[in-house]
């Protein structure tokens, strides 16, 4: 019934429409307006731009500062700083460009709006002003770009020696975090040793520096420290996307990569700042990768480097966990691995 | 030889020509018309549109509505909608898949650039029709055939491909990651090799075409904007669709024959460890974005050309720096193929590879910004007639601004490690690429409607069509410039997993509403387009008083363009407003010893030339007369 009076509702509503095209179309016949140059039409349309510039352009200047605090997030990490500063430097540059050409792109159609005692001017070039408006955008561009290029230098140049070392591995749909226990040397890795009992990122125990890797359901990291993140997939493409610190990186099976940082803010600093008791740092995946890819959330965890330190101390190794996996190793890395194991004890 | 013999025949005797009797599947179908080939791609280019869009429609609900019972789209989308009456997670990925690639492809590639530029080639450089008709043929009916395996993909029982128009391995290429991947992913190689080998087939005739068969007179100094637009967009696509050839090629290997271009060290759950070694995902990136950067200015270029063309036209004024908009077209085209790793800034690809791409990155946006204040100029001081072509014109330039500045952000690698692959970058493409090609597109059937069926469109319909589209483009992307800043990543079901991600619930039910009103907003072209093409007012021979060559053919030009000689031309195509002339415009057919009144200094100079040239002209056709005769 319902659906039955809806369709007659828009029939109702297109033949309206129908046949106020026709009395219309019929009317500018009658009137002979369909052959002059330009109609009253004309006028309306400029008129228009003029209206679309001042509401546009009210309506963006009314929502970005009413909404400021809404989509500008937490800043947490040293060289979010700098990529926060560089992103509203060009922010205002590019908003400037926007306002003028937007102001002039609307303004001259009201202001140039077709006149039969008018004529256009005929003004096919002028080398100068080509020049000039080659020059100023490469010039401004130029200074851009050094900013831009000096921070990405900056960022992706060799991790510190002292960084805290995190893996995140990728896969559908989760992150498998480890870290390399206390000789902060993580230990070898083979994707045919990975079994979803207990060896989720294929560690190779037969590298002593596996040993007292460790994993841990939640990203722990000290504040004030440079954090490597040594990042890899093991099935499809992922990205770790860290919004608060401004981290992300692609994660590629077979090719790993990495992403380092120093956090500014412990995760209780922050809910502070923003009276949010229950704010935490979060890590999402960025590059599509199945079905669940909406919903690989990892919590990050900033604490003060004391507390990381007893933290780290109180982890128990995967060995420990699970002895099974050292079984099969040789005489002398048994006994390394049941050193390990009785420290935990 | 084809040509010649309608040129001489329809020249003396429109009754008897007894080899041009048409049938309805050669003059319909497997026509070799050029103007009907623009026209077969325009309808396809259309129909596709609204699957498009529709599907956009259909995934809007589920991010702008998540908590809405779809149960009554069960009988379009059967399992894929739960028996809750949610969007199944799979199908909305393959959603977004097939938006994107029909959109880029299919609408924006061979609907705009396919339309246009078979249409308009031969009409504006006064040739009878494109170089090789039969290969013309042949592309469209490629790219037929790729729209038919690519829409029965979207009938498949574990659905179409579904991993982003990218289609990057390893999800691509392994069936157990994500069920698109199967049968649809099949299908999506093989209808975009069907497309490929379109785009080629097409691009080559372009090309030749504008080489070769230009009419007396018309130097490439003298070819209107829109013909070095179609013949710099053919150049980029014959040399970046063998690219994506070579990347599907290898893809098919790894997903058939076991090698391991893009695979390596993959295990998979509940399966066990793959055999594949040695292979890398990030070849394929670079092998897809060799092509995939320059698409974008595929896309783009024919509707800047064409819009170039409507403003100077409807601004009754020469074109601002005829010389300089060239120019920085060909600096786009030579630079768009040294850009592509821009996004690639966060794939894990060598730093130093992101510091050079960055610079490259922004030097291309200077041959843009160029042409925008050239847009401008063209408009100051003008006498703006404002018909739909010129209103969409209008808007084009407005999204190619808006959508341009956000790229200076995403080109700087170090901005862009926040913003990569957030709805910012979504934002800034679906303005400056989808938008403002969509308009150009507009911008082109609203100005060449009068030449494809001699009927004009609506006027007030345009209008109302453009303002709706105009605010409402506006309405749906400006959002999720906000929405990208805070950090919203793309091809996301559902944003509540996360908390950075969970307010802006009613921003995005607002963008949901917005593209439901601008795609049902576009039903009013449709009814314009295909009411005004049998019941339209009747066009004069040049409605819009332009210069150039197209509009110098008869009302329904046959085959063969003109029925007498072809046209020579005289002058540029820009003589819009001239000081002295007696209209305001003045053909590129006309003279320039025929207007000593408003000829410029250097054009007086060259009056001497042409007037030998009309003379040695004259007793050539006399020879020819008296031959036949």
């Amino acid at each position: 019934m319902y659906g039955f009076l809806i369709a007659v509702g828009v029939l109702f509503l297109l033949s309206i429409i129908w046949m106020v095209y026709r009395i219309q179309t019929l009317v500018s016949v009658v009137k002979g307006s369909d052959k002059k140059i330009a109609s009253s039409s004309n006028k309306v349309n400029a008129i228009l731009f003029i209206v679309f510039l001042l509401a546009g352009g009210a309506l963006m200047f009314w929502y970005s500062i009413k909404e400021f605090d809404n989509y500008t997030l937490p800043l947490a990490s040293e060289h979010g700083a700098v990529t926060d500063n560089l992103f509203w430097i060009t922010m205002a540059v590019t908003g400037v460009v926007f306002i003028i050409t937007h102001i002039l792109l609307f303004w001259f159609p009201y202001k140039y709006q077709y006149d039969e005692k008018r004529t256009a001017t005929f003004y096919p070039d002028n080398n100068k002003l080509e020049v000039i408006w080659t020059i100023v955008p490469a010039f401004v561009l130029a200074l851009l770009v050094i900013g831009g290029w000096k921070a990405w230098s900056d960022i992706t140049a060799p991790a510190p020696e002292n960084s805290e070392v995190v893996e995140l591995m990728g896969y559908q749909f989760a992150w498998e975090v480890r870290y390399p226990g206390m000789d902060n040397v993580l230990g070898n890795y083979d994707y045919r040793l990975i079994n979803e009992v207990n060896n989720m990122s294929g560690v190779d125990f037969s590298d002593k520096n596996a040993l007292d890797d460790f994993s841990s359901p939640v990203v722990y990291i000290p504040k004030g420290e440079p954090v490597l993140f040594k990042i890899r997939a093991r099935d499809v493409l992922h990205s770790v996307f860290a919004p608060h610190m401004r981290l992300k990186m692609d994660a590629v099976p077979g090719m790993p990569t990495r992403f380092w940082f120093t956090p500014t803010l412990t995760t209780e600093e922050m809910r502070v700042e923003l009276g949010n008791d229950e704010f935490d740092y979060e890590i999402a995946c960025t590059e599509i990768c199945g079905r669940g890819h909406f919903s690989m959330k990892k919590i990050i965890k900033v604490v003060t480097p004391e507390e990381f330190k007893k933290w780290k101390a109180e982890q128990k190794p995967y060995i420990v966990n699970n002895p099974a996996l050292v079984e099969n190793l040789s005489v002398e890395l048994k006994e390394l691995a049941d050193i390990t194991i009785s420290e935990h004890k | 030889m084809a040509t010649a013999s309608v040129a001489s025949h329809s020249a003396h005797d429109h009754d008897h020509d007894h080899e041009h009797k048409e049938n309805f599947i050669t003059k319909y179908i497997f026509t070799i018309d050029h103007k009907m080939i623009g026209k077969q791609f325009l309808v396809t280019g259309i129909f596709w549109a609204l699957i498009g869009g529709f599907l956009s429609i259909l995934f809007r609900l589920q991010l702008g509505f998540p908590d809405m019972d779809l149960t009554f789209l069960k009988p379009l989308l059967g399992g894929w909608i739960d028996d809750g009456g949610k969007l199944d997670p799979n199908f909305y990925l393959a959603l977004v898949t097939m938006h994107g690639t029909i959109m880029v492809f299919f609408v924006l590639t061979a609907g705009l650039s396919g339309t246009f530029s078979n249409f308009l080639i031969p009409l504006q450089i006064g040739a009878r029709d494109m170089a090789s008709g039969f290969m013309n043929m042949l592309s469209y009916w490629f790219f037929f055939i790729s729209g038919v395996i690519m829409f029965i993909s979207l009938f498949l029982e574990n659905g179409p491909a579904g991993g982003g128009w990218v289609v990057y391995p390893p999800l691509s290429a392994l069936e157990q990651a994500i069920p698109g991947s199967g049968m649809g992913m099949t299908l999506w190689l093989i209808a975009m090799t069907f497309f490929i080998a379109s785009s080629l087939l097409g691009g080559i005739n372009y090309i030749s075409t504008v080489i070769n068969l230009r009419t007396k007179g018309m130097s490439f100094s003298r070819l209107p904007l829109t013909i070095w637009a179609f013949f710099l967009t053919a150049v980029i696509g014959l040399l970046s669709f063998p690219v994506l050839f070579a990347a599907a090629l290898l893809l098919v290997f790894d997903r058939s024959f076991g090698t391991s271009f893009y695979l390596s060290d993959i295990y998979i759950s509940g399966e066990g460890a793959l055999p594949n070694t040695g292979g890398s995902p990030v070849l394929y990136q670079h092998l897809f974005w060799f092509l995939g950067h320059p698409e974008v200015y595929i896309v783009l270029l024919p509707a800047l050309g064409i819009t170039s063309e409507v403003i100077a036209t409807n601004s009754r004024k020469p074109i601002f720096g005829y010389k300089a908009m060239i120019i920085s077209m060909l600096g786009i085209t030579i630079l768009s193929f040294v850009v592509w790793a821009h996004h690639m800034f966060v794939s894990g690809m060598n730093p130093f590879l992101g510091s050079i791409f960055m610079f490259l990155t922004l030097i291309i946006a200077i041959p843009s910004a160029v042409k925008v204040f050239n847009y401008l100029t063209t408009l100051w001081r003008g006498n703006l007639i404002f018909t739909p072509g010129m209103l969409f014109s209008i808007g084009l330039v407005s999204f190619f601004i808006s959508g341009g500045l956000t790229g200076i952000f995403l080109g700087n690698s170090a901005i862009d490690i926040q913003l990569h692959d957030t709805y910012f970058v979504v934002a800034h493409f679906h303005l400056v690429m989808g938008s403002a090609s969509f308009f150009g597109l507009m911008a082109g059937v609203y100005h060449w409607f009068p030449k494809m069926f001699g009927r004009m469109m609506d006027a007030r319909l345009g209008y109302v069509h453009f303002w709706l589209t105009f605010v409402g483009v506006y309405l749906v992307f400006f959002p999720m410039h906000y929405i990208g800043i805070a950090g919203f990543p793309r091809r996301y079901y559902s944003f509540t997993t996360y908390d950075f991600s969970s307010a802006y619930t009613d921003l995005n039910m607002f963008v949901s509403v917005a593209a439901i009103i601008t795609f049902a907003a576009q039903f009013i072209f449709l009814f314009n387009f295909f009411y005004s093409m049998y019941r339209g007012r009747k066009a004069s021979l040049n409605p819009w008083r332009s210069t150039t060559l197209e509009w110098t053919t008869p009302l329904h030009p046959g085959h063969g363009n003109w029925p007498g000689e072809i046209p020579a031309v005289y002058r540029w195509p820009y003589d819009y407003s001239k000081p002295g002339a007696n209209e305001d415009f003045i053909p590129q057919t006309v003279p320039l010893s025929a207007t000593p009144e408003s000829n410029l200094p250097h054009e007086q100079e060259l009056v001497k030339l042409e007037k030998e040239i009309i003379a040695e002209e004259g007793e050539v056709l006399v020879a020819n007369e008296s031959k036949e005769s």
